[in-house]
């Protein structure tokens, strides 16, 4: 067995989420290579050659590869796909694009955001919101997999020595082009990794109401998220949204704040270590998974919350 | 132009699934069946497109059971002008599905295929992109803003970081996410009218292709259960619980 991990990164620094994937490739064995694709991403490939357990590094540095289009990615991973039993990529918006292209263009079977690895051919991954577990098994000889970073601890970003090779292999598709993008900018830690998220819901009323939020999560060093109510409503932008369809935490703490706890938000956040609820409904389901509830209104919470920290 | 929407039949998203006593999937017996949230919100951009005179015709399509026409109809009823329905009663895989509307795409020629970005029962999130892949489209997934202008279009796309804006050229495919708009109700005459418009049936044999699962399903089990915890009384309760007794402030 051979795995080919795709290493997620914005070309200057490589996301730690690409840890999480090579841990999983160690548990299903074999050499892992790492492909790094981007622009001017040559400092990507040299913290790629660095992680524990990785024994090559592939870097395609073009500027097809600038933005990550699914179109000129997939194919850049079809042709080098070769012999690898399995191609992994992060279960994030850059890994969910591309990875069932490459898939149907390798006439492979693509399993989706695993988060447990039985062995080289068996894996279990969330189904119904995470309602369920499935345990499934494809013998193809080549999979596509993406991995659930949260799953898997991630492995040493120090302690490999792999060598770094240049991929000169240009995809151009051209039938797709990179026009803007809007990226939110904060200062606080990234939502998947933080160790401490606070989030809100529809009980905020309004997007400035999440300063309280914010407040708090400076104190402790948070990372603040988003009900999908919250989000659809307006108050803050879709990256904060935490749920079944958003982004999936497992923090060591997670607070939640006027959130009433729908199972697809409970989805993204049911395993975290320890869940606080703040919520003046006390009938509101949240509590059903908090270890700690406070029936309180927030707004008198919070606040008190933030002077006692 | 003409676009095609798939559509699934799948559990309603209010139903909160039970895992089968013998672990070999999750009861779907007598449990409400509705269409995928995301496929509304697909056939819904479609409908106004076809308002916005983008778009001429709609043809709706899914692949599954025969009482996934029930979904059809209620896309029929939103505004799809006709509708096929591959009839199967096999489990199906994105990988087959994705077979399944690359044949029809090659019949049907459409500019356009608008589909949902997951389907809420597998969620997983391949279907569209596997599609796109087969048919050698350009891809515009996770969608919350879509501009079709000079036989382009231009898909604004929810990824981690916040928003990318991507122009493909047509055909495309357009995957949604849940802030493109928000779906009508069908009304009532709606509703009856939607029971003249023409249903075609076929099966994955008329299309000439195979969608025998590639990954087959050893158990399912329930997720670890969480029970729930104590209430606190204060604030100062639950500073102190989470300093002094789960440690993790």
């Amino acid at each position: 067995m051979s795995v080919l991990v795709y290493a997620e990164h914005d070309n200057a620094t490589l996301n730690k989420v690409t840890l999480s994937v090579v841990a999983a490739a160690k548990e299903i064995g074999g050499d892992i290579t790492v492909l790094v694709a981007g622009k001017g991403c040559g400092a990507v490939a040299e913290a790629a050659a660095k992680v524990d357990g990785v024994s090559k590094v592939l870097c395609a540095d073009n500027d097809a590869y600038e933005h990550q289009l699914a179109e000129n990615i997939a194919d850049l991973v079809v042709e080098l796909a070769g012999d690898y039993s399995h191609i992994l990529a992060a279960a994030t918006t850059t890994g969910k694009n591309f990875a069932p292209r490459v898939a149907a263009l390798l006439d492979a079977p693509q399993i989706s955001e695993i988060s447990d690895v039985v062995d080289g051919d068996t894996f279990k991954r969330p189904i119904y919101a995470g309602n369920a577990i499935a345990t499934v098994k494809c013998a193809d000889a080549k999979k596509v997999l993406t991995v659930r970073g949260t799953s898997f601890d991630g492995v040493a970003e120090e302690g490999g020595s792999a060598s770094v090779e240049s991929v000169d292999v240009v995809k151009d598709a051209g039938i797709s082009s990179f026009v803007g993008e809007e990226l939110a900018k904060s200062d606080r830690p990234e939502l998947t990794s933080a160790d401490i998220v606070i989030s809100g819901g529809r009980g905020m009323g309004n997007g400035d109401n999440f300063e309280i939020l914010y407040k708090v999560a400076d104190k402790l060093g948070a990372a603040v998220g988003a009900s999908r109510a919250a989000v659809d409503a307006g108050f803050v932008p879709n990256d904060m949204q935490v749920g079944q369809t958003g982004k999936i935490v497992a923090p060591n703490l997670y607070i939640a704040v006027g959130i009433s706890g729908a199972i697809q938000h409970l989805a993204g956040m049911k395993d975290s270590k320890v869940i606080v609820a703040i919520n003046k409904d006390e009938e509101a389901p949240i509590f059903q998974v908090a270890d700690y509830g406070l029936v309180a209104d927030l707004f008198e919470a919070v606040p008190e919350l933030d002077s006692k920290l | 132009m003409k676009v095609l929407v798939p559509i699934k039949r799948v559990v309603d998203y209010n139903v909160k699934v039970r895992v089968k006593a013998d672990n070999s999937g999750v009861d779907l017996a007598n449990v409400k069946m509705a269409m995928n949230p995301f496929c509304e919100i697909a056939v819904e951009e479609a409908v106004r497109l076809k308002e916005k005179g983008v778009v001429t015709e709609i043809v709706a399509v899914s692949i599954g059971p025969k009482a996934a026409q029930e979904q059809l109809r209620t896309a029929m009823a939103l505004g799809a002008d006709r509708s096929i329905l591959v009839e199967t009663d096999e489990e199906v895989q994105p990988l087959g599905i994705a077979k399944a509307l690359k044949a029809i795409v090659d019949e049907e020629k459409p500019e356009l295929v608008i589909l949902g970005k997951q389907a809420i029962d597998g969620d997983n999130n391949q279907t569209g992109q596997m599609l796109a892949a087969l048919a050698g489209m350009p891809q515009g997934t996770f969608a919350s803003e879509v501009n079709v202008a000079d036989g382009k279009v231009k898909v604004t796309r929810e990824i981690d970081g916040g928003l990318q804006t991507v122009e493909l050229s047509l055909p495309a495919v357009v995957t949604t996410d849940l802030r493109l708009n928000e779906p009508r109700y069908a009304s009532l005459p709606n509703i009856m009218k939607a029971k003249k418009k023409p249903l075609d049936v076929k099966t994955p044999a008329d299309l000439g292709v195979d969608l025998t699962p590639r990954v087959t399903t050893e158990k399912v089990e329930m997720p670890p259960e969480r029970s729930a915890g104590v209430k606190v009384g204060s604030v100062d309760e639950l500073v102190d619980k989470l300093k002094n007794e789960a440690k993790v402030i």
